[in-house]
Protein backbone atom coordinates (compact mmCIF):
# COMPACT_ATOMS: atom_id res chain seq x y z
CA UNK A 1 0.00 0.00 0.00
CA UNK A 2 2.69 2.43 1.20
CA UNK A 3 4.62 1.61 -2.44
CA UNK A 4 1.47 2.26 -4.59
CA UNK A 5 0.49 5.62 -2.56
CA UNK A 6 4.44 6.76 -3.27
CA UNK A 7 3.80 5.46 -7.30
CA UNK A 8 0.43 7.39 -7.44
CA UNK A 9 2.00 10.36 -5.39
CA UNK A 10 4.28 11.19 -7.91
CA UNK A 11 2.65 13.11 -10.64
CA UNK A 12 1.21 14.86 -7.69
CA UNK A 13 4.37 15.72 -6.24
CA UNK A 14 5.85 17.07 -9.91
CA UNK A 15 2.34 19.27 -9.86
CA UNK A 16 3.15 20.77 -6.65
CA UNK A 17 6.83 21.71 -7.72
CA UNK A 18 5.32 24.01 -10.66
CA UNK A 19 2.72 25.11 -8.62
CA UNK A 20 4.86 25.79 -5.32
CA UNK A 21 7.42 27.33 -7.67
CA UNK A 22 4.99 29.96 -8.42
CA UNK A 23 4.21 30.26 -4.57
CA UNK A 24 7.61 31.04 -3.91
CA UNK A 25 8.33 33.42 -6.91
CA UNK A 26 5.48 35.32 -5.80
CA UNK A 27 6.63 35.24 -2.71
CA UNK A 28 9.91 36.63 -2.97
CA UNK A 29 8.75 39.32 -4.99
CA UNK A 30 7.14 40.93 -2.28
CA UNK A 31 9.84 40.78 0.06
CA UNK A 32 9.45 37.64 2.02
CA UNK A 33 12.67 35.46 2.63
CA UNK A 34 13.40 32.35 1.33
CA UNK A 35 13.30 30.37 4.34
CA UNK A 36 9.67 31.72 5.62
CA UNK A 37 7.97 31.12 2.27
CA UNK A 38 9.41 27.29 2.82
CA UNK A 39 7.86 27.75 6.36
CA UNK A 40 4.40 28.81 5.10
CA UNK A 41 4.70 25.89 2.04
CA UNK A 42 6.00 23.22 4.55
CA UNK A 43 3.00 24.29 7.84
CA UNK A 44 -0.07 24.30 5.24
CA UNK A 45 0.58 22.59 1.86
CA UNK A 46 -2.74 24.20 0.42
CA UNK A 47 -2.56 26.33 -2.63
CA UNK A 48 -5.14 28.74 -2.82
CA UNK A 49 -4.99 28.71 1.32
CA UNK A 50 -1.18 29.96 0.95
CA UNK A 51 -2.13 32.28 -2.11
CA UNK A 52 -4.70 34.01 -0.14
CA UNK A 53 -2.91 34.32 2.66
CA UNK A 54 0.48 35.49 1.12
CA UNK A 55 -1.53 37.99 -0.24
CA UNK A 56 -2.96 39.43 3.53
CA UNK A 57 0.47 39.39 4.71
CA UNK A 58 1.87 41.69 2.23
CA UNK A 59 -1.20 44.23 1.89
CA UNK A 60 -1.03 43.81 5.77
CA UNK A 61 -4.39 42.57 6.58
CA UNK A 62 -5.82 41.53 9.90
CA UNK A 63 -4.53 38.30 11.83
CA UNK A 64 -8.33 38.00 12.27
CA UNK A 65 -9.00 38.14 7.93
CA UNK A 66 -6.75 35.80 7.49
CA UNK A 67 -8.15 32.84 9.80
CA UNK A 68 -11.62 33.54 8.15
CA UNK A 69 -9.87 33.54 4.77
CA UNK A 70 -8.10 30.39 5.34
CA UNK A 71 -11.55 28.92 7.46
CA UNK A 72 -13.41 29.48 4.15
CA UNK A 73 -10.77 28.78 1.37
CA UNK A 74 -10.47 25.38 3.31
CA UNK A 75 -13.60 24.33 4.40
CA UNK A 76 -13.76 21.89 1.66
CA UNK A 77 -10.42 20.00 3.55
CA UNK A 78 -13.72 19.26 5.84
CA UNK A 79 -15.93 17.67 3.60
CA UNK A 80 -13.27 16.07 1.95
CA UNK A 81 -11.73 14.69 5.48
CA UNK A 82 -15.37 13.19 6.45
CA UNK A 83 -15.56 11.73 2.89
CA UNK A 84 -12.29 9.92 3.67
CA UNK A 85 -13.23 9.06 7.27
CA UNK A 86 -15.66 6.79 5.47
CA UNK A 87 -12.71 5.80 2.99
CA UNK A 88 -10.28 4.99 5.74
CA UNK A 89 -10.00 1.06 6.69
CA UNK A 90 -11.44 0.94 10.37
CA UNK A 91 -8.44 -0.13 11.62
CA UNK A 92 -6.93 3.03 11.38
CA UNK A 93 -5.91 4.42 14.42
CA UNK A 94 -6.58 7.96 16.23
CA UNK A 95 -2.86 8.65 16.04
CA UNK A 96 -2.84 8.32 12.62
CA UNK A 97 -5.67 10.19 11.85
CA UNK A 98 -4.21 12.99 13.37
CA UNK A 99 -0.98 12.49 10.97
CA UNK A 100 -3.13 11.85 8.09
CA UNK A 101 -4.89 15.24 8.26
CA UNK A 102 -1.86 16.98 7.31
CA UNK A 103 -1.98 15.22 3.56
CA UNK A 104 -5.40 15.94 3.00
CA UNK A 105 -5.17 18.04 0.00
CA UNK A 106 -7.30 18.25 -3.31
CA UNK A 107 -5.22 15.87 -4.89
CA UNK A 108 -4.07 13.22 -2.19
CA UNK A 109 -7.67 13.20 -1.41
CA UNK A 110 -8.16 12.83 -5.04
CA UNK A 111 -6.70 9.64 -5.48
CA UNK A 112 -7.15 8.32 -2.18
CA UNK A 113 -10.64 8.20 -2.51
CA UNK A 114 -11.00 7.15 -6.24
CA UNK A 115 -9.09 3.88 -5.06
CA UNK A 116 -11.42 0.83 -5.23
CA UNK A 117 -12.37 -0.52 -1.90
CA UNK A 118 -10.74 0.40 1.70
CA UNK A 119 -7.32 2.22 2.32
CA UNK A 120 -4.48 1.93 4.53
CA UNK A 121 -3.10 4.57 6.21
CA UNK A 122 0.22 3.74 4.31
CA UNK A 123 -1.62 4.78 1.42
CA UNK A 124 -1.82 8.11 2.10
CA UNK A 125 1.59 8.47 3.96
CA UNK A 126 3.14 7.14 0.37
CA UNK A 127 1.32 10.07 -1.19
CA UNK A 128 2.61 12.39 1.42
CA UNK A 129 6.23 11.07 1.19
CA UNK A 130 6.36 12.56 -2.33
CA UNK A 131 3.84 15.09 -2.48
CA UNK A 132 4.86 16.94 0.52
CA UNK A 133 8.72 17.09 -0.11
CA UNK A 134 7.79 18.24 -4.32
CA UNK A 135 5.57 21.34 -2.63
CA UNK A 136 7.99 22.34 0.15
CA UNK A 137 10.81 22.26 -2.75
CA UNK A 138 9.42 23.51 -5.33
CA UNK A 139 8.39 26.84 -2.90
CA UNK A 140 11.77 26.93 -1.57
CA UNK A 141 13.53 26.46 -5.89
CA UNK A 142 11.22 29.00 -6.87
CA UNK A 143 11.77 31.75 -3.89
CA UNK A 144 15.23 31.38 -4.47
CA UNK A 145 15.81 31.36 -7.95
CA UNK A 146 12.48 32.28 -9.45
CA UNK A 147 13.73 34.29 -12.19
CA UNK A 148 16.00 31.26 -13.52
CA UNK A 149 13.18 29.57 -14.86
CA UNK A 150 12.07 30.99 -17.84
CA UNK A 151 8.12 31.84 -17.87
CA UNK A 152 7.41 29.76 -21.10
CA UNK A 153 8.10 26.64 -18.70
CA UNK A 154 6.45 28.07 -15.68
CA UNK A 155 3.37 28.90 -17.76
CA UNK A 156 3.41 24.97 -19.20
CA UNK A 157 4.16 23.20 -16.18
CA UNK A 158 0.74 25.13 -14.30
CA UNK A 159 -1.70 22.45 -16.38
CA UNK A 160 -0.27 19.40 -14.98
CA UNK A 161 -2.03 19.66 -11.62
CA UNK A 162 -5.44 20.03 -14.04
CA UNK A 163 -4.22 16.81 -16.09
CA UNK A 164 -3.74 15.36 -13.12
CA UNK A 165 -7.53 16.13 -11.81
CA UNK A 166 -8.90 15.35 -15.38
CA UNK A 167 -7.41 12.04 -15.06
CA UNK A 168 -9.15 11.52 -11.76
CA UNK A 169 -12.32 12.15 -12.89
CA UNK A 170 -12.80 11.03 -16.56
CA UNK A 171 -12.29 7.33 -16.02
CA UNK A 172 -15.24 6.68 -13.84
CA UNK A 173 -17.24 9.18 -15.31
CA UNK A 174 -16.89 7.06 -18.71
CA UNK A 175 -18.67 4.58 -17.09
CA UNK A 176 -21.28 5.65 -14.25
CA UNK A 177 -23.60 8.19 -16.14
CA UNK A 178 -24.09 9.97 -12.80
CA UNK A 179 -20.50 10.45 -12.38
CA UNK A 180 -20.74 12.34 -15.14
CA UNK A 181 -23.89 14.11 -14.58
CA UNK A 182 -21.79 15.23 -11.43
CA UNK A 183 -18.54 16.23 -13.35
CA UNK A 184 -20.59 18.27 -15.86
CA UNK A 185 -22.80 20.15 -13.67
CA UNK A 186 -19.87 21.05 -11.34
CA UNK A 187 -18.30 22.34 -14.07
CA UNK A 188 -21.10 24.42 -15.93
CA UNK A 189 -21.92 25.76 -11.43
CA UNK A 190 -18.31 27.02 -11.52
CA UNK A 191 -17.89 28.48 -14.39
CA UNK A 192 -20.94 30.69 -13.73
CA UNK A 193 -19.93 31.84 -10.56
CA UNK A 194 -16.28 32.67 -12.60
CA UNK A 195 -18.13 34.35 -15.66
CA UNK A 196 -21.53 36.11 -14.85
CA UNK A 197 -21.76 39.03 -12.24
CA UNK A 198 -22.75 39.18 -8.75
CA UNK A 199 -21.76 35.45 -8.24
CA UNK A 200 -18.65 36.13 -9.66
CA UNK A 201 -17.83 38.06 -6.37
CA UNK A 202 -17.91 35.09 -4.24
CA UNK A 203 -14.33 33.85 -3.38
CA UNK A 204 -12.67 30.81 -4.64
CA UNK A 205 -13.00 28.47 -1.78
CA UNK A 206 -17.03 29.13 -1.10
CA UNK A 207 -17.94 28.31 -5.00
CA UNK A 208 -16.07 24.55 -4.29
CA UNK A 209 -18.07 24.12 -1.13
CA UNK A 210 -21.42 25.61 -3.24
CA UNK A 211 -21.05 23.54 -5.87
CA UNK A 212 -19.82 20.37 -4.30
CA UNK A 213 -22.70 20.51 -1.56
CA UNK A 214 -25.52 21.15 -4.69
CA UNK A 215 -24.11 18.76 -7.02
CA UNK A 216 -23.12 15.94 -4.87
CA UNK A 217 -26.64 16.72 -3.03
CA UNK A 218 -28.75 16.55 -5.80
CA UNK A 219 -26.76 13.40 -7.56
CA UNK A 220 -27.50 11.30 -4.12
CA UNK A 221 -31.33 12.61 -4.35
CA UNK A 222 -31.21 11.44 -7.83
CA UNK A 223 -29.28 8.22 -7.67
CA UNK A 224 -28.26 7.04 -4.38
CA UNK A 225 -25.67 4.53 -4.41
CA UNK A 226 -26.53 0.99 -3.59
CA UNK A 227 -27.43 0.37 0.57
CA UNK A 228 -24.57 -0.92 2.98
CA UNK A 229 -23.24 -4.73 2.06
CA UNK A 230 -23.88 -4.21 -1.92
CA UNK A 231 -20.79 -3.18 -3.71
CA UNK A 232 -20.63 0.47 -4.49
CA UNK A 233 -20.92 1.10 -8.44
CA UNK B 1 12.05 37.16 8.89
CA UNK B 2 9.46 39.49 10.77
CA UNK B 3 8.29 38.78 13.53
CA UNK B 4 4.98 39.86 13.03
CA UNK B 5 4.62 37.54 9.86
CA UNK B 6 5.13 34.16 12.32
CA UNK B 7 2.19 35.07 13.80
CA UNK B 8 0.11 35.40 10.94
CA UNK B 9 1.81 31.58 9.41
CA UNK B 10 0.53 30.80 12.99
CA UNK B 11 -2.66 31.34 12.34
CA UNK B 12 -2.82 30.74 8.69
CA UNK B 13 -1.62 26.85 9.21
CA UNK B 14 -3.91 26.28 12.71
CA UNK B 15 -6.64 26.84 10.74
CA UNK B 16 -6.01 24.99 8.05
CA UNK B 17 -5.17 22.08 9.99
CA UNK B 18 -8.11 22.11 12.32
CA UNK B 19 -10.74 21.91 9.21
CA UNK B 20 -9.04 19.05 7.93
CA UNK B 21 -8.58 17.10 11.26
CA UNK B 22 -11.20 17.94 13.13
CA UNK B 23 -13.60 15.50 10.61
CA UNK B 24 -11.19 13.09 10.37
CA UNK B 25 -10.92 12.37 13.70
CA UNK B 26 -14.14 12.97 15.08
CA UNK B 27 -15.72 10.38 12.88
CA UNK B 28 -14.46 7.15 13.20
CA UNK B 29 -17.62 5.33 12.76
CA UNK B 30 -19.13 3.93 9.88
CA UNK B 31 -21.94 6.43 7.99
CA UNK B 32 -24.74 4.32 7.38
CA UNK B 33 -27.39 6.78 6.33
CA UNK B 34 -27.81 6.11 2.44
CA UNK B 35 -28.25 9.96 1.20
CA UNK B 36 -24.92 10.82 3.50
CA UNK B 37 -23.07 7.57 1.67
CA UNK B 38 -24.23 8.38 -1.70
CA UNK B 39 -23.64 12.52 -1.08
CA UNK B 40 -19.99 11.63 0.09
CA UNK B 41 -19.65 9.52 -3.06
CA UNK B 42 -19.95 12.28 -5.58
CA UNK B 43 -18.04 15.02 -3.49
CA UNK B 44 -14.83 14.08 -4.82
CA UNK B 45 -16.08 14.36 -8.82
CA UNK B 46 -17.61 17.45 -7.55
CA UNK B 47 -14.56 19.17 -6.31
CA UNK B 48 -12.30 18.47 -8.88
CA UNK B 49 -14.43 19.14 -12.02
CA UNK B 50 -15.00 22.55 -9.91
CA UNK B 51 -11.55 23.53 -9.35
CA UNK B 52 -10.87 22.45 -13.15
CA UNK B 53 -13.18 24.22 -15.09
CA UNK B 54 -12.93 27.14 -15.70
CA UNK B 55 -9.71 27.85 -13.79
CA UNK B 56 -7.74 25.50 -16.11
CA UNK B 57 -7.68 28.14 -18.96
CA UNK B 58 -6.13 31.02 -16.57
CA UNK B 59 -3.25 28.94 -15.48
CA UNK B 60 -1.07 29.18 -18.61
CA UNK B 61 0.27 32.23 -20.66
CA UNK B 62 -2.02 32.14 -23.68
CA UNK B 63 -6.06 30.90 -22.99
CA UNK B 64 -6.03 28.90 -26.46
CA UNK B 65 -2.48 26.83 -24.89
CA UNK B 66 -4.25 25.84 -21.92
CA UNK B 67 -7.21 24.70 -23.84
CA UNK B 68 -5.05 22.61 -26.23
CA UNK B 69 -3.34 21.07 -22.74
CA UNK B 70 -7.34 20.36 -21.33
CA UNK B 71 -8.59 18.75 -24.58
CA UNK B 72 -5.05 17.04 -24.98
CA UNK B 73 -5.94 16.01 -20.98
CA UNK B 74 -9.63 15.29 -21.64
CA UNK B 75 -8.76 12.77 -25.19
CA UNK B 76 -5.79 11.02 -22.91
CA UNK B 77 -7.75 10.62 -19.68
CA UNK B 78 -10.57 9.14 -21.90
CA UNK B 79 -8.49 6.60 -23.04
CA UNK B 80 -7.73 6.01 -19.21
CA UNK B 81 -3.72 6.67 -19.41
CA UNK B 82 -1.93 7.18 -15.94
CA UNK B 83 -1.98 10.27 -13.84
CA UNK B 84 2.22 11.08 -14.66
CA UNK B 85 1.15 10.45 -18.98
CA UNK B 86 -2.05 12.66 -18.57
CA UNK B 87 0.15 15.48 -16.74
CA UNK B 88 2.72 15.67 -18.22
CA UNK B 89 1.33 15.29 -21.59
CA UNK B 90 -0.56 18.20 -21.26
CA UNK B 91 2.14 20.13 -20.07
CA UNK B 92 4.06 19.08 -23.26
CA UNK B 93 0.87 20.31 -25.52
CA UNK B 94 0.75 23.92 -23.55
CA UNK B 95 4.35 24.04 -24.35
CA UNK B 96 4.28 23.68 -28.10
CA UNK B 97 1.17 25.20 -28.66
CA UNK B 98 2.32 28.73 -27.01
CA UNK B 99 5.51 28.43 -28.59
CA UNK B 100 4.08 28.06 -32.17
CA UNK B 101 1.40 31.25 -30.97
CA UNK B 102 4.69 33.30 -30.12
CA UNK B 103 6.20 32.02 -33.59
CA UNK B 104 2.86 33.55 -35.17
CA UNK B 105 2.36 36.81 -33.20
Amino acid sequence: MFRKGLRDGIPIGLGYLAVSFAFGMMAAEGGIPVLEATLISAMNVTSAGQFAGLEIILTGGTVLEMMLTQLVINLRYSLMSVSLSQKLDRSVKFGHRFLIACGVTDEIFGIASTQPGKIKASYVYGAMCVAIPGWVCGTALGAAAGSVLPGFLTSALSVAIYGMFLAIIIPPAKKDRAVLFVVLLAMGISCAFTFLPVLNRVSTGFVIIITAVLVSALAAILRPIPAEGEEAP
Amino acid sequence: MRETDFIYILAMAGVTYLVRMLPLVLLKKEITNRFLRSFLYYVPYACLAAMTVPAVFFATTYVLGAAVGFFVALFLSYREKSLLVVALAACAAVFVTERIIEMVL
